[in-house]
């Protein structure tokens, strides 16, 4: 059949691709600790019809040939993590990471997922946990008697007792690199998962070998910049709109065939 | 049966294929650092009996449009754009070397920069490979540096120079997997003269505009090649009415 209209149809699914990536985005402006999506195109193969420099006699040959393009794809849909805005709120359980780094989640089936949103809060227990329940890794119990919780930027937890001239060190908040940001796969609640292509996690204190530092009282906002996402979104609907013109004219091109012959 | 149903419907089938690669270039207007392909028609005459009157069209792409694309600033310190003419050297999946323009540089997990559609970027020697660090900056001559981890600001190190080239145009075809190699299958040597811009993506050379007015010339087209084969099929139909009549 008409090829056009299969090459069109690719420019329409990789535009609609695009332009869930560009929704998501603008869902979660909102969100502590998002980091925005971006979906990365690809030209598909490429197909000889007629090869160049073919012999077209004896002597001479055919100086250009005939190489048909098949489409466009979506090779992937990355995330940019670069910094957030830094929202300071004075609640003494947020924490924002200024640099490099996840925190570690344990999730309820016993593996480890990563995020930088940095609301945590106690539960009955008075463990911290994330704002889905999950408890923080390496876990933090924060006494009942507590009067007040300081989370230094090395990610020192202590807290002032009832009756107790000095602080008590309770724990520490510990951050992981990846390689590979990148290649982390998101899996919703703000969290990311390990995969091969992330690289395996190098746990370490805030502030040393490359880490964020951790600021207490603050959390780390979504790092869509809306302004952007709203011309990716023109960008995409004028993009899908010409791939659609471009199926219709192929479309008009059999139908006349049909009718005329 | 006449010939010129014949002729018509080559050019009817050639138009089809012209119209392929222009919906091909459509669907890339957004692919960063797409370049469009450009087709043409060129006549090849009929030999045989008789006058020299039939031409089939064919169709053909003589090349790749190097025109430069737009440059769109992104922010992110691995998007690179390259300035003017020139290309990004990088591994094809055949382990040779090719160029391409799409700047999205990232690096994999066991250090290897890559671009988006995952092909290794070639440095001074082989590809780039990036050792651990804190932040990474790619200069305009494509040079890489890095914080190492767990070291300060004073410490960049440079790691590696992104091999850039500038081969002429002329020189350059598309690849069926669309990166551009040299026809001879050399290699082109680096030139220092390449500038990258950081921070920004070059998006696809398409003109939209040009793209969907030739896709409507093209239609146009198609339907005048289907009108010739419509009017063959009633020439023959009226010869056969006035011989059948005379007869």
């Amino acid at each position: 059949m008409n090829q056009s209209l299969w090459i069109a149809k690719t420019g329409l699914d990789a535009q609609q691709t695009r332009m869930s990536v560009v929704s998501n985005n603008l869902a979660n402006v909102n969100t502590t600790g998002f980091k925005k999506g971006r979906a990365v195109f690809e030209d598909l193969m490429y197909q000889n019809v007629r090869q160049a420099g073919g012999q077209t006699s004896q002597d001479t040959e055919l100086p250009s040939g005939m190489m048909l393009g098949t489409g466009v794809r979506v090779v992937a849909t990355e995330k940019l993590f670069t910094q957030g805005n830094i929202l300071q709120n004075g609640n003494a359980l947020d924490t924002a990471i200024q640099g490099r780094g996840f925190f570690q989640v344990q999730l309820p089936d016993g593996t480890t997922s990563y995020t930088r949103d940095g609301s945590f809060k106690r539960n009955d227990q008075g463990e911290l946990v994330t704002a889905s329940g999950y408890l923080l890794q390496p876990g933090i119990t924060i006494p009942d008697a507590a009067q007040s919780i300081t989370v230094g930027s090395d990610g020192t937890v202590s807290v002032q007792l009832a009756g107790q001239a000095t602080p008590v060190q309770v724990g520490t908040l510990q951050l992981v690199d990846f390689i590979n940001p990148a290649g982390l796969q998101p899996r919703g609640e703000n969290q990311y998962l390990e995969t091969a292509a992330s690289g395996s996690p190098q746990p370490g204190t805030p502030g040393l070998n490359g880490l964020g530092t951790v600021i207490q009282g603050a959390l780390e906002g979504s790092n869509v910049n809306v302004v952007e996402e709203l011309v990716n979104m023109i960008e995409t609907q004028r993009a899908y709109e010409m791939n659609s013109k471009a199926i219709s004219t192929s479309d008009q091109m059999m139908q006349y065939v049909n009718n005329n012959l | 049966m006449d010939d010129l149903v014949y002729v018509a419907m080559t050019g009817a089938k050639q138009t089809e294929l012209a119209q392929s690669v222009n919906s091909h270039n459509l669907a890339n207007a957004s692919t960063t650092g797409f370049r469009a392909d450009l087709h043409a028609f060129s006549a090849l005459p009929i030999e045989g009996f008789g006058e020299p009157t039939r031409v089939n069209a064919v169709a053909e792409n003589y090349g790749t449009d190097f025109t430069r694309g737009a440059t769109m600033s992104t922010g992110r310190d691995l998007d690179v754009a390259v300035k003017g003419d020139g290309f990004i050297a990088v591994q094809a999946p055949d382990g040779g070397e090719a160029y391409t323009r799409a700047g999205d540089l990232r690096v994999n997990s066991v250090g290897v920069m890559t671009n988006g559609a995952g092909h290794p970027v070639i440095g001074n020697g082989g590809p780039v490979a990036v050792p651990p660090h804190a932040s990474i900056t790619v200069g305009a001559d494509g040079t890489i540096s890095i914080q190492p981890l767990g070291q300060g600001p004073e410490t960049l190190a440079t790691v590696d120079r992104i091999k850039l080239v500038r081969p002429d145009h002329e020189q350059l075809e598309k690849g069926a997997d669309g990166l551009i190699r040299l026809k001879d299958d050399s290699v082109a040597p680096a030139d220092a003269g390449v500038r990258l811009t950081s921070g920004a993506l070059e998006s696809s050379n398409v003109n939209v505009a040009e793209t969907l007015v030739n896709m409507i010339d093209l239609a146009r087209r198609y339907e005048l090649q289907v009108k010739m084969m419509s009017t063959a099929s009633e020439d023959a139909d009226t010869a056969a009415q006035l011989l059948g009549m005379s007869g």
